[in-house]
């Protein structure tokens, strides 16, 4: 196994096999997710008609935070020990390397959320067709979380604090996905078609797949130097 | 590797300045190293040594100023250099809850280089980690794993070693390891740049570059 | 014209050529704004709706097309110095950022001034306004990154990544609030603006936007000086000028 593909897989299995050596922190972004979202109820009123109107922007809020709560670590690691060094220094193109990193983020971070939020759907008085399109929305949503919000980490990665300063550089990037897929889950909700929504959000998320390696790359080498 | 350059292996040094913040480290670099020599970078604490390597490894920029391999500047031929090139600086990049065997597998993946398992045990073995192969590397000493980079660096055939203080770690079997390897690179027709604070006498026509 | 270029990327030309050209634009702002003013708030008649209130309209809508000129303004002068690692290109990004930020802010502020009597409500999630919001959020990470970082190159590099992944979004921003807009308020909100303009008005309002656009011209041309002469400050020139 060598060649371009041979490291995208390597370093795919590598995170992946780092996620698993530190089963303890896999549960801590969705254990987020889920206090988040469980907090509404709280703070604003269990009253099922309330929170089926208020659902989709709760736990897509919620799915919006937790990615970027998740996401700061993805390149810290990496920073401190040297290893991003080196992914700098393979004479493999730099994009494809960060996109195999983004890919295992999200196997460990963003596939859980979307296998929990039926259950917060239920939490949250959802109907099925609305927690059917919530399923869809969080589907080809959280990998564009990813994707952006790892431009935004690897501007800060070289930074003590970068935590703050990523929320403030990522969350306007984020408002068009929140925006759509709140708005599909609301329509789905209605009986409303939402085939218009998801066709956005893919093409959002194609041109985050072939635009934000390039611009993490960008990033990474920016910081390091 | 295949030379994808007809120019034969050589690194250049043109007018490099470099400005961390407020300070100006050096300005006015000059040098070249060619096959076969070792090039010790000497200064004082501050004086821009690491800084200096990690330009010559492409992961900084100068403020002025470029650095030439085989003719073509670093920045703009990145793929042709980083193929050839293998740089050892401070952190070692070795992820500690893995394995020195799975380390290794790692970084030749990413160099773009195939060997198999035995070569992989024999290269430890050289370094002095017989035994300590598949033991996670957290549970290994400082010297240990900067032994585990000295194998990276022989399982990844390059022309060119950009090394930054390969000794601090290393006791005086280290030490004489790291020569020994040191020697044996450049004797097979390839080059080194290393920084030091020990005087180590690897070789007595060693090019020495000096920064205020 | 390449030479131009070249000769005006050197710091030292461009400090002289630049404090040439500001007591000029000045005096031309100055010129540009007394005459908008009078216009606008003199000669131009009230509007038949809205009164005078809709005169805010002179330092809104210049303010807020100057908000969105000096972001893509920017962005271009980032791609130019990531691209030919031109110093000066991001010298005047740099000086950009803080102009840029006030004037979005100036026409989010006026903006919900005007809104007072027109919608009885200090602020509306009205689209233009929204999305002027986002875009002043945009400038606000993008000074906090760049003063975040040490290094002045890093942080000009970086900082430029980040305004041209910003200018890469602004128009799906810009789509996207326009689109939840619609949704949520439907046509009830009138447009800033939009309907055709009486040529009194038309004309004051050129002329407001040729003046902020001239005094964000000789404002960034200071600013840049002084940051030129604070990155030169190891060179000879700066050292003859000061006598040190």
């Amino acid at each position: 196994m060598s060649g371009v593909s041979g490291a995208f897989w390597i370093l795919l299995k590598r995170d992946l096999m780092l996620a698993f050596r530190h089963r303890g922190e896999l549960a801590n972004p969705l254990l987020f997710f889920l206090m988040i979202v469980t907090l509404f109820p709280l703070g604003v009123s269990p009253e099922p008609a309330l929170l089926s109107r208020i659902a989709p922007g709760v736990i897509w809020i919620a799915a919006l935070l937790a990615a970027l709560f998740s996401l700061e670590s993805l390149f810290r690691s990496d920073f401190d020990d040297g290893a991003l060094e080196q992914m700098l220094l393979s004479p493999h193109p730099l994009p494809l390397l960060v996109l195999a990193k983004v890919l295992a983020h999200w196997l460990v971070s963003g596939l859980p959320m979307l296998l929990l939020a039926p259950l917060l759907g239920i939490f949250l008085a959802m109907s099925s067709s609305g927690i059917a399109a919530l399923e869809l929305t969080l589907a080809v949503g959280t990998p564009l979380l990813s994707l952006i919000g790892a431009i935004g980490v690897a501007l800060t990665v070289g930074l003590r604090r970068g935590g703050v300063l990523l929320t403030l550089l990522i969350m306007p990037l984020y408002i068009p996905v929140l925006i759509f897929a709140t708005n599909a889950v609301t329509a789905a909700a209605a009986g409303m078609p939402i085939a218009g929504q998801l066709y956005f959000l893919a093409s959002l998320l194609a041109l985050a797949l072939s635009l934000a390696p390039l611009a993490i790359a960008a990033a990474l080498r920016i910081s390091v130097s | 590797m295949i030379n994808p350059s007809a120019a034969p292996p050589s690194l250049a040094v043109v007018d490099l300045e470099c400005i961390r913040g407020d300070n100006l480290l050096f300005a006015g670099l000059n040098f070249e190293i060619h096959v076969g020599q070792l090039v010790q970078i000497e200064g004082a604490n501050g004086s821009g040594k690491t800084s200096l390597l990690r330009i010559l490894a492409g992961l900084a920029r100068p403020s002025a100023g470029e650095v030439l391999w085989r003719g073509l500047d670093i920045q703009r031929h990145r793929g042709v250099y980083c193929a050839e090139m293998v740089y050892l600086g401070h952190a070692l990049g070795i992820k500690t809850e893995l394995s020195a065997i799975e380390n290794l597998k790692i970084s030749l993946a990413l160099a773009g280089v195939s060997a198999d398992l035995d070569q992989l045990y024999d290269v430890l073995d050289r370094t002095g980690l017989r035994g300590r192969e598949d033991l996670p590397t957290r549970k290994l000493s400082a010297g240990q794993k900067q032994r585990i980079a000295l194998a990276r660096m022989l399982v990844c055939p390059s022309a060119l070693w950009i090394v930054d203080e390969p000794f601090t770690a290393l006791d005086v079997d280290g030490v004489a390891l790291m020569c020994r390897l040191l020697e044996e690179h450049v004797a097979k027709g390839a080059m080194a740049v290393l920084t030091s604070h020990q005087a180590v006498e690897v070789r007595a026509d060693m090019v020495k570059v000096s920064l205020l | 014209m390449w030479l131009f270029f070249h000769k005006l990327a050197s710091p030292k030309y461009f400090y002289d050529i630049s404090g040439k050209f500001i007591p000029w634009l000045v005096a031309l702002f100055l010129l540009t704004l007394a005459a908008g003013l009078y216009l606008g708030l003199v000669v131009a008649p009230p509007d038949y709706q809205q009164g005078d209130s809709y005169r805010i309209m002179f330092v809104h809508v210049p303010a807020a097309w100057m908000s969105m000129f000096i972001y893509t303004f920017m962005a271009v002068l980032s791609g130019i110095n990531l691209i030919w690692n031109i110093k000066l290109a991001d010298v005047m990004v740099r000086s950009s950022a803080t102009l840029g930020a006030s004037f979005t802010f100036v026409a989010l502020v006026t903006g919900s001034l005007w809104g007072k009597p027109m919608w009885g409500t200090w602020w509306v999630w009205d689209a233009r306004l929204t999305s002027e919001l986002i875009l002043l959020f945009l400038y606000l990470g993008y000074i906090a990154l760049v003063s975040a970082v040490e290094d002045v190159r890093t942080a000009a590099r970086a900082g430029g990544v980040l305004v041209l992944v910003g200018v890469g979004n602004i128009p799906i921003i810009h789509y996207s609030v326009e689109w939840w807009n619609t949704l949520h308020q439907g046509a009830t909100v009138t447009k800033m603006g939009k309907p055709a303009i009486h040529i009194t008005m038309l004309i004051p309002l050129l002329l407001m936007a040729v003046s902020f656009q001239v005094y964000y011209f000789a404002v960034v041309l200071m600013r840049a000086r002084t940051e030129v002469l604070d990155r030169e400050r190891r060179s000879a020139w700066v050292k003859e000028m000061f006598g040190g």
